[in-house]
């Protein structure tokens, strides 16, 4: 029987962790998910956990020793924010072309300047094209449960990728709300021993890794990692089968809210998609209009086809971004859903939202008046503008 | 731990090393790695680290590796932190019962991966106490990207980013004293050395650093023949010169006890050792002799301290 509890979505990554009992944790503290480190070591000097801390002295270092010890054959785990990641930049790259199965607790939070500690997803957007699977989550029940199906994911033969486990700084990082905990020796079972092929200090053959490789040979590690993204699409699927087994908790690409006969559709990444779900209710009860919500929970790799099916019929989209990437033109998420509709030649009306920025809130009477303006929007075709902000003080 | 220095079956043993890599002719890197790899006990494994830099990308070449040993790169400024990860995986392991052999970590880096963009990162590792050498091969300036000046470089050296011209003479500052600074992070072990005659001195020093439980940093004077402008064969001379002039002094700092290794009988000028090298060429002209002296000046105040820190 699983275990009810209340956690923050930080103690729930921690608590993850220990039940996975990782072997090597470098880690170095940026709000808001310094508390997954701390715990971690509290576990470490109680004796629960075999996992070995790591006190780097940076975020950079916490990637390259990360790095290290997966290269050396060991599970490795980190966790940072932000400005930490925006600093292993660099080594987010290394790791995902070294084909290392690191797990990283991404906690979202806003990149500076101006300095702001809440959440939005710059940092975890920013990163989308480093060759890392990510994966999102609106609460604290799904931060938990993605955080156990991570390794199994990166760790599968056909992966062998880094996988981000992604979740909304203070929202659900230190929101307190119920959630189900499987039992240690379930979730033992279900990540597995760590046994890689190749390693640094395998015994029997040894290992070289982080080569020069010249223009004749860098094209087809690309590739490589291609054909681990796509493979990771099945895999993905495969362990959230597997994982509904053990919990009864059904995760697929993303959750479809009320679509079978929306009309007017938002998508959205994160711990808002709850607040949208209470404006989808109301305005079905209220006016009867159709409203739909369609959360992402994979956003690396992509799920094109399967989103782009699932939106193609509808009347208008709004898709919702927490991050601006200042092309002038939209956000990250804004574009790859356009772009996926374009492929299958939907008649949907697309508009792109910002919200959230620097953790500014959204209430449901924001998600109200996008419907609205869906409404609008399929009725006149036009659309107005492809670069709004919900909540923006204008003056 | 400490054997008696048999030169002969040193020599002898197998390289871990292998020959093909693409050094130049005259590197000291090369030849400074093989005889840290040489203080490896021939029955103990070894990962190899290395920061970005010539020995990296000469060495290991995709898909040609030179190490019989594991090995990895990582990136410039994080070889430090990459073996903590690799020895902290180690630890764990062998306390599952998951390895069973003795493993050694050394890691490479050149001047600039070490004294500058890896600084950091060096001094992370070192302050943690993991049970690794970090060799810092120092040739006096970033040599990969073609000889612009490092905080290793020293005063007036002509390089790429201080050339020396109509207003200039060459590097305007000193070159920072690493060894000395790797010292006050209170390692158990660290120590300066370079080729000498026999290799006695690279090669013991090599093996306390390895076989000194925790943290130890060796700094190696590893000469280029491209940035520093010699020939080749000149290599042993121009470290015998760095070493007589007391321009790189051989000492080693054992639990905070500082050793001198070697003290010369008749401390040579240091201008014996600029003369040697292309890059101080400008010093040689009528304007230069006020900067040999000011170079001479530098020397012995380091040369007078290090005696004293050594109480010799």
């Amino acid at each position: 029987m699983a275990i009810r509890e209340r956690l923050s979505g930080n103690e729930a990554v921690a608590y993850a962790i220990r039940q996975i009992n990782p072997d090597v944790m470098p880690a170095f503290p940026i709000t808001p998910s310094t508390e997954i480190p701390q715990y971690v070591a509290n576990y470490i000097a109680n004796g629960k956990v075999d996992t070995e801390f790591i006190h780097v002295e940076s975020e950079h270092s916490a990637m390259s020793a990360a790095i290290g010890a997966c290269a050396a054959g060991a599970r490795a785990v980190t966790a940072t924010s932000s400005c930490g990641m925006a600093l292993m930049w660099e080594e987010l790259y290394v790791a995902a072309s070294d084909r290392l199965p690191i797990v990283l607790a991404l906690v979202n939070r806003a990149l500076s300047g101006p300095i702001n500690i809440n959440a939005d997803h710059s940092d975890s957007m920013g990163a989308r094209d480093t060759g890392w699977i990510q994966i999102y989550a609106e609460s604290n029940q799904e931060v938990y449960d993605n955080f156990l199906q991570a390794y199994p994911i990166a760790e599968h033969e056909a992966v062998h990728l880094p996988v981000m486990i992604c979740q909304d700084g203070f929202i659900t990082s230190h929101g307190v709300e119920n959630i189900l905990l499987a039992e240690d020796d379930r979730v033992k079972e279900f990540v597995g021993e760590y046994c890689p092929a190749h390693y640094l200090l395998n015994e029997k053959e040894p290992m070289a890794l982080g080569p020069y490789a010249v223009s004749n040979y860098y094209m087809e590690t690309k590739r490589g990692q291609r054909e681990a993204m796509e493979n990771a699409r099945q895999v993905i699927l495969e362990v959230a089968e597997r994982f509904e087994k053990m919990t009864g908790r059904k995760y697929g690409f993303f959750e479809e809210y009320r679509m079978e006969d929306a009309e007017y559709v938002i998508v959205i990444i994160g711990s808002a998609a709850g607040t949208c779900r209470a404006a989808v209710d109301r305005i079905r009860e209220v006016s009867g209009k159709k409203a739909g919500l369609l959360k992402i929970r994979v956003f690396r790799p992509f799920p094109e086809k399967e989103l782009a099916e699932a939106l193609k019929d509808k009347k208008a989209v709004a898709v919702l971004d927490r991050s601006e990437m200042f092309s002038a033109t939209g956000g990250p998420l804004g574009t790859e859903v356009r772009s996926a509709l374009y492929g299958v030649k939907s008649q949907a009306e697309v508009v792109n939202y910002f919200y959230g920025l620097g953790g500014r809130d959204i209430t449901v009477e924001d998600f109200e008046e996008v419907y609205v303006k869906l409404e609008e929007l399929a009725q006149t075709r036009v659309v107005k503008d492809m670069y709004a902000y919900i909540g923006l003080r204008e003056k | 731990m400490e054997t008696a220095y048999n030169y002969k079956e040193v020599m002898s043993r197998p390289e871990r090393l292998a020959p093909g890599h693409r050094m130049c002719a005259g590197c000291g890197g090369t030849v400074a790695v093989r005889a840290v790899l040489r203080a490896l006990h021939p029955e103990d494994r070894a990962v190899i680290g290395n920061a970005t830099g010539c020995l990296e990308v000469s060495t290991f070449m995709y898909p040609y590796t030179a190490y019989e040993d594991s090995y990895i790169h990582n990136a410039f400024e994080n070889a430090g932190a990459t073996m903590s990860g690799v020895e902290t995986a180690y630890r764990v392991l062998r306390k599952k019962g998951k390895i069973r052999e003795n493993y050694k970590f050394i890691t490479f880096g050149g001047d600039g991966g070490t004294y500058d963009i890896g600084f950091q990162s060096l001094s992370g590792a070192m302050e943690r106490g993991h049970d690794m050498v970090y060799v810092c091969y120092d040739n006096g300036a970033y040599m990969n990207t073609g000889t612009q000046r490092s905080s290793a470089t020293p005063q007036f050296a002509d390089t790429t980013t201080t050339p020396a011209g109509e207003v200039s003479s060459g590097k305007v500052q000193v070159r920072k004293d690493l060894t000395a600074v790797m010292a006050e992070h209170h390692i158990p072990y660290a120590a300066q050395t370079t080729f000498t005659g026999n290799f006695r001195d690279l090669h013991t020093k090599a093996e306390k650093a390895i076989y000194t439980p925790g943290a130890a940093f060796l700094n190696v004077m590893s000469p280029c023949p491209r940035g520093w402008g010699y020939e080749p064969a000149e290599l042993m001379q121009i470290c015998r010169l760095a070493v007589e002039s007391c321009y790189w002094p051989l000492y080693e700092v054992v639990d905070g006890k500082w050793i001198l290794s070697y003290e010369p009988k008749n401390k040579l000028p240091v201008e014996d050792f600029l003369r040697s090298q292309k890059r101080f060429k400008h010093l040689f002209t009528p304007d230069g002799e006020e900067l040999i002296a000011q170079f001479q000046a530098e020397v012995d105040k380091r040369w007078e301290e290090l005696k004293k820190k050594c109480g010799a």
